[in-house]
C-alpha cells in the first residue's frame, strides 16, 4: 500500500518487516533449524560410543525413505485424481433436476464425508479382492491400489461438496440470463456455470489435496510400503536404537512439511487473489 | 390457428400467479401488438417483474393464458427453448457472463444455441456493439465496464438472438444516475427501429416519451392503462393518482 499526499498529515505507522521467504519469517526458519539441529544432537549425546552416529545412520537410510515418500506422493496424486473425477460427477448429481439422482448423490456424499478416513481405508482393504477375474485373466489387485481406492472415497465426497457449493454460490442471475437466451441446462452448466466455478473451487480443492497427502501415512497401518512403514522397518533393522527415533521421524515430518507448506501458501495466495476480484 | 401480425404478439388473459400463499398476480390481461412499446409501472411489490418473467416462462403461472405469437406459454408441453429464442430479456442486474468478453457475451448464444456460423455472428455482434455505442470495448470483460456499459452489452447480447420482442426488467434501477441516460437512449433507438418492447420501469419521463401504452399495476391487478398523454394527465383511479403524485 502507498500513501501519497501533499497535506501535512501523519502517515500510519508501519513496522519494518523483512521480505518473508515463502511467507516464513526468520524466527520460523530458526525454529525449524533448531529442531533439525537439536534432534540429532540429543540423539548423538545419547548414542553409546563405538556405534555409528544417528545422523550417519539416517543418511544411509535417506534414499530408501525418500523413495517411500515418493510412493506416498504417487498414492496422493492418484487418489486425488480418481476422487476428483468421481466426486465431480457426484457433485453434479447433487444439483440434478432429477430427484432420484439428486437424493442418492446427496446420500453417498454425506455418507463418505462423515466417515473416518482410516475406517474407509480398512473397508477398501478387506472388502476388495486381492485379484479380479476378467475373462479368465487374473488381474492382481495389490494393497497400494486398494489404498488409493480407499483414500479416494473421502476425497470423492469432499470434492462433491466443493462442486455443489461452488455452483450454489453463483448468483441465480447467471442461470436466469442463460435460460432467457435459450441455453439448455447442459449448455448453461458447461459454458457458463462451471467455468466460473473453477476459480472458486481451486483453493478448497488444494486444501483437500494437502490434507490427503498427510493422510497417506494411514496406509502404513494396512501394510503398504510407504514412508512410515519403511521408517519403522529401518529402525527395526538398526536394532531399535531409541536415539534414532527423533531424527528418523523428524526427517519424515520435514519431508511432509517441505511438500505441503508451499501448497498451503499457494492456496492462501489464490484465495486472496480471487477475493479481490469477486 | 395460425398467428398473423394482425394479432397481438403477446397476449395475456386473466393471468394468476402466486408464490405459495402469496398471490402476486390476480387476473392480469393485456395485449401487445407487433412494434408496440409498452411500459408497466407501479409501486414496488405490485407484481410487475413477475408479470414479464411469466412471458418467457422464467416463472410459471397457476391460471390463465399467455400467448406469444399465438403459442400458449402456460402449457406443460411448450418448448421453452423455442419460446425464449423469440423473447429476449434484459435484467436489472445485467447478468453478463463475467468470464467472457463483451464480444463473446454477445456472440455466444447465436453460435451455441442457434448454431449460426461463427464468422457471420462475429460480424453481426460487432455491428450490435457499435449500435449500443460501445465500439472499442469488444474485448473488455464485464468487470472492466461501468454499469451502464454492461447493461448496453446485455441489450446487444439479447438483440444478437434476433428476438421478436424484448422484455426489460427495471433495467436502469441498479445504475448510477449519470449512466441511466445512455441505456435509455439505447432502448429508445430500438423502439424507433420498430422492436416490440415490454418494459417494467420507474423512469416516468422516459415512459411518457417512448411508450405507446402505459399500464399501472398495483397488488397484482392492472388498475388503469392508456396512452401516455391521457394516462399521465387524466388518471381516473385514486390509486393511480396517488402513485403519480408521489413520483412526479
Amino acid at each position: 500500500m502507498k500513501y501519497e499526499t501533499d497535506l501535512p498529515v501523519m502517515l500510519p505507522l508501519k513496522r519494518h518487516q523483512s521480505e518473508p521467504f515463502l511467507g516464513l519469517k526468520s524466527k520460523h526458519i530458526l525454529t525449524v533449524a533448531l529442531i533439525a539441529i537439536i534432534g540429532p544432537c540429543v540423539a548423538f549425546a545419547q548414542a553409546p560410543s563405538g556405534q555409528e552416529s544417528p545422523l550417519a545412520v539416517l543418511l544411509n537410510w535417506a534414499p530408501l525413505l525418500l523413495k517411500g515418500f515418493i510412493f506416498n506422493l504417487i498414492i496422493s496424486i492418484s487418489a486425488m485424481a480418481f476422487g476428483t473425477a468421481i466426486g465431480a460427477i457426484l457433485g453434479l448429481g447433487q444439483i440434478s433436476l432429477i430427484a432420484a439422482t439428486r437424493h442418492s448423490s446427496w446420500f453417498v456424499t454425506q455418507f463418505f464425508r462423515n466417515a473416518p478416513w482410516l475406517v474407509l481405508l480398512f473397508f477398501a482393504m478387506f472388502l476388495l479382492p486381492f485379484e479380479i477375474n476378467v475373462f479368465g485373466f487374473k488381474i492382481p489387485f495389490p494393497d497400494w491400489l486398494k489404498a488409493i481406492l480407499g483414500l479416494s472415497l473421502p476425497v470423492m465426497a469432499n470434492v462433491s461438496e466443493i462442486v455443489r457449493g461452488a455452483v450454489r454460490s453463483l448468483p441465480s442471475g447467471q442461470w436466469e440470463a442463460a435460460e432467457s437466451l435459450a441455453y439448455t441446462r447442459m449448455q448453461t452448466l458447461w459454458l457458463i456455470i462451471l467455468p466460473q466455478c473453477v476459480k472458486r473451487m481451486l483453493p478448497p480443492w488444494m486444501n483437500l489435496y494437502s490434507i490427503l497427502t498427510m493422510a497417506t501415512v494411514l496406509a502404513s497401518i494396512v501394510g503398504v510400503s510407504e514412508v512410515m512403514t519403511l521408517t519403522g522397518q529401518a529402525l527395526a533393522s538398526e536394532g531399535g536404537r531409541p536415539e534414532l527415533l527423533a531424527p528418523f521421524y523428524g526427517f519424515v515430518l520435514l519431508l511432509f512439511f517441505i511438500y505441503c507448506y508451499p501448497i498451503a501458501r499457494f492456496t492462501v495466495w489464490l484465495e486472496k487473489k480471487y477475493a479481490v476480484i469477486n | 390457428m395460425s398467428w398473423t401480425t394482425a394479432d397481438p404478439m403477446v397476449s395475456l388473459k386473466d393471468v394468476h400467479k402466486s408464490f405459495g400463499e402469496l398471490k402476486v398476480l390476480n387476473g392480469v390481461s393485456l395485449d401487445v401488438m407487433k412494434g408496440d412499446v409498452i411500459c408497466i409501472i407501479g409501486p414496488s411489490g405490485s407484481g410487475k417483474s413477475t408479470l414479464i418473467r411469466c412471458i418467457n416462462a422464467l416463472n410459471d403461472i397457476q391460471q390463465g393464458s399467455i400467448l406469444v405469437e399465438g403459442q400458449e406459454v402456460n402449457d406443460p408441453k411448450v418448448d421453452k427453448l423455442e419460446l425464449r429464442k423469440k423473447v429476449g430479456m434484459v435484467f436489472q442486474q445485467y447478468n453478463l457472463f463475467p468470464h467472457k468478453t463483451a464480444l463473446q457475451n454477445v456472440m455466444m448464444a447465436p453460435v451455441r444455441v442457434l448454431k449460426q456460423d461463427k464468422v457471420k455472428v462475429e460480424e453481426v455482434a460487432r455491428a450490435l456493439i457499435k449500435k449500443v455505442r460501445l465500439e472499442g470495448k469488444e474485448n473488455a470483460y464485464p468487470g472492466e465496464l461501468s454499469g451502464g456499459q454492461q447493461q448496453r452489452v446485455a441489450i446487444a447480447r439479447s438483440l444478437a438472438m434476433q428476438p421478436d420482442v424484448i422484455l426489460f426488467d427495471e433495467v436502469t434501477a441498479a445504475l448510477d444516475p449519470e449512466t441511466v441516460g445512455e441505456v435509455l437512449q439505447t432502448i429508445k433507438d430500438l423502439a424507433e427501429d420498430g422492436m416490440t418492447c415490454i418494459l417494467v420501469t420507474h423512469e416516468m419521463a422516459f415512459a411518457r416519451e417512448v411508450a405507446d401504452h402505459i399500464y399501472f399495476t398495483d397488488r397484482g391487478v392492472i388498475v388503469e392503462h392508456g396512452p401516455p398523454e391521457t394516462f399521465f394527465q387524466n388518471a381516473q383511479d385514486p390509486r393511480t393518482k396517488e402513485f403519480l403524485s408521489q413520483i412526479l
